[in-house]
């Protein structure tokens, strides 16, 4: 190598580019042959375990495959769009899919909002920022499992302390879980309590690109403080906001172990979600069907992110 | 500069305006609407921590009061019965013992593997490098429901369900790794290579040992998200773990609170604080890059 690189320098070559250019073909075919090498083992086993399966879930679902199928997954008849169809008229898959857009549609934007305030606040303050934010993120690396099952005893109607604390204002409690009206809205405010300091870390970081001569300006123009938020630091918010709402969307599309921790499912598969629904079909044996379901799930994510990243798109 | 707003003008503000002009006004006003915004803050905060203080304190009570009417929120009776009996009876060291053991597995494989595409994407020239890159990137949102169907399958022709290559195989690299690491990658100089090369050195010792050890930050930031997402882990685990003594934590946990243990309240709270308080220490020990983490990927 070093002798290589000496060489041109040394000696005057007729055809100057020639040496140089085979040198380099030489280091292009070594990078090559390195990046190769470090690629293999990731991509053998990402085909094995992530990409194939994506593809092999696909092609399942047009199939009658059972668990009894397992040890022959070949041998298996095409049943082309039949597990679709059935899917669809299923009054149950119907009620979980009702089920998982409430859980989207309102645990979004509730936890967003939560998250704001609070990204909002602790961008004001400046003693104890620090503390703050990791408070309000602590739920985040939490287990979901551990912190259902400590909600469901928190949401108890007679032992638990929400409840009690209700009581000292005077309100009656309700059985948050054994109502079916209310089973879900308290699985939502759970699932908003442990996400929100996902989003108010990257909403803060979002805050503090924000100019502060923007905000100055617009106070010199008479702007109030609700004024200069609703109309300066919003707007420059939006792309922060839309990815907030991409990565929680596809997080609540799958929501899975609260219902399956706290309730059951119930009461009345008033929690039961899309998840959950395939989870079952999988434990019945029905691995096409189950494989269909998870691939209408697969679909709502790409459409809803979809959907968010044209609202995303800077207008040109 | 907020004087004007509707908030009540204080004894403080007063002094202060009379003093120094428009500095001072603006900190005198702001001192005071910060109060309330540490009053609100701090009952937000009061919010996120009780469901966990609640858990400790009643993980030490006695079952009869943690059944009590009304509940009581300081145990009136202190009481490490829960936790033996988690330890003595239940299995809990062992399923310890294999969530650790599946997460720093696969804490290492996405190092390992992820450092190594990552670089290989952000500093090597190779033909078919912008698919390999698009075709990582595009399954960062597939979600593991869509997947876990044909994976048993697949787990279950070789041989693997109920054991620990059956739990860790499909988690071992993910895109996540080779995203962060070769956006960190990218940020380093070139320069470094170059200068490795003329002094005669390999690519793969470049990499090994030139560039991989610049990357502390972001190995910590991905070593840390990947853990606590193993530990966390709960629908493959369920799926492929079919004997206790292969079951992680959250799937004792889940299935003793759907099964015959789910009226044992004190000692599902005691569970619950075995699986959380070990995440939450480690977090607050780095939170520093975790934080950074998220800023950089939001991604949890």
């Amino acid at each position: 190598m070093t002798t290589a690189t000496t060489a041109p320098a040394s000696r005057p070559v007729p055809s100057g580019g020639s040496p140089a250019g085979r040198r380099r073909s030489l280091l292009q075919r070594r990078q090559a042959r390195t990046a190769w090498l470090l690629a293999l083992p990731f991509l053998l086993l990402f085909a094995a375990f992530t990409a194939g399966p994506v593809f092999a879930s696909l092609l399942m679902s047009f199939t009658d495959m059972r668990s009894t199928d397992v040890r022959s997954p070949f041998a298996v008849d095409l049943a082309a769009f039949d597990n679709y169809t059935a899917l669809f008229q299923d009054d149950l898959f119907r009620k979980v899919a009702v089920n998982t857009a409430i859980f989207v549609l309102v645990g979004v934007p509730l936890t967003m909002v939560l998250a704001l305030a609070a990204a909002v606040g602790l961008n004001n303050i400046t003693r104890l920022r620090a503390f703050f934010r990791l408070g309000y993120y602590l739920p985040v690396v939490t287990s979901i499992v551990a912190v259902s099952v400590v909600w469901r005893f928190l949401l108890q109607p007679d032992t638990g302390p929400i409840n009690q604390l209700l009581g000292t204002v005077g309100i009656d409690g309700p059985d948050w879980l054994g109502d079916p009206s209310l089973a879900l809205p308290s699985l939502i405010v759970m699932a908003a309590w442990r996400n929100l300091g996902t989003l108010m870390v990257i909403f803060l970081a979002g805050l503090q690109t924000v100019p502060r001569e923007l905000l100055e300006a617009a106070e010199v123009d008479g702007a109030g403080r609700w004024q200069r938020f609703r109309h300066v630091t919003l707007p420059l918010l939006r792309p922060t906001l839309l990815f907030g709402a991409v990565i929680t969307g596809i997080g609540y599309l799958q929501f899975f172990e609260e219902p399956f921790v706290m309730t059951n499912g119930g009461p009345l598969n008033a929690t039961r979600s899309v998840s959950y629904y395939i989870y079952d079909q999988f434990s019945f044996g029905n691995y096409g069907y189950a494989a269909a379901a998870s691939y209408v799930l697969f679909v709502a994510i790409v459409v809803l992110t979809a959907i968010q990243f044209r609202v995303l798109r800077p207008k040109a | 500069m907020s004087t004007h707003t509707p908030l009540p003008a204080t004894a403080a503000d007063d002094d202060v305006r009379t003093g120094a002009p428009e500095p001072g006004a603006d900190g005198g006003a702001q001192r005071s609407s910060s109060r309330w915004l540490y009053v609100v803050l701090a009952v937000g905060l009061l919010a996120m921590a009780l469901p966990f203080v609640w858990m400790v304190l009643s993980s030490v009570k006695p079952e009869a009061e943690v059944r009590s009417i009304p509940p009581t929120w300081l145990p009136e009776t202190y009481t490490l019965e829960n936790y033996r009996e988690l330890f003595d009876r239940l299995r809990f060291p062992t399923y310890f013992f294999n969530s650790t053991v599946v997460a720093v597995v696969v804490t290492a494989g996405n190092l390992v593997f992820g450092s190594m595409l990552g670089y290989a994407l952000a500093k090597l020239d190779f033909r078919g490098k912008n698919v390999v890159f698009a075709l990582v990137l595009g399954t960062l949102m597939v979600p593991g429901m869509v997947t876990f169907v044909p994976l048993f399958v697949l787990v279950s022709n070789m041989g693997l369900t109920n054991t620990f290559p059956g739990l860790i195989l499909p988690y071992l690299v993910g895109p996540l790794g080779v995203f962060l690491m070769r956006q960190y990658f990218l940020g380093l100089p070139d320069e470094l290579i170059h200068a490795a090369r003329v002094d005669g050195a390999g690519e793969l010792r470049i990499f090994w040992s030139v560039m991989l050890p610049l990357t502390g930050p972001a190995l910590a930031t991905l070593g840390i998200l990947t853990f606590l997402t193993s530990w966390n882990n709960f629908l493959w685990p369920l799926v492929v773990a079919q004997t206790e003594d292969m079951y992680t934590l959250p799937v004792a946990l889940a299935l003793y609170s759907v099964g015959q243990n789910a009226t044992q309240y004190g000692l599902l709270l005691a569970g619950a604080v075995v699986v959380v308080v070990p995440v939450i220490v480690l977090f607050l020990a780095v939170q520093r890059y975790f934080v950074q983490g998220i800023a950089m990927t939001g991604i949890k």
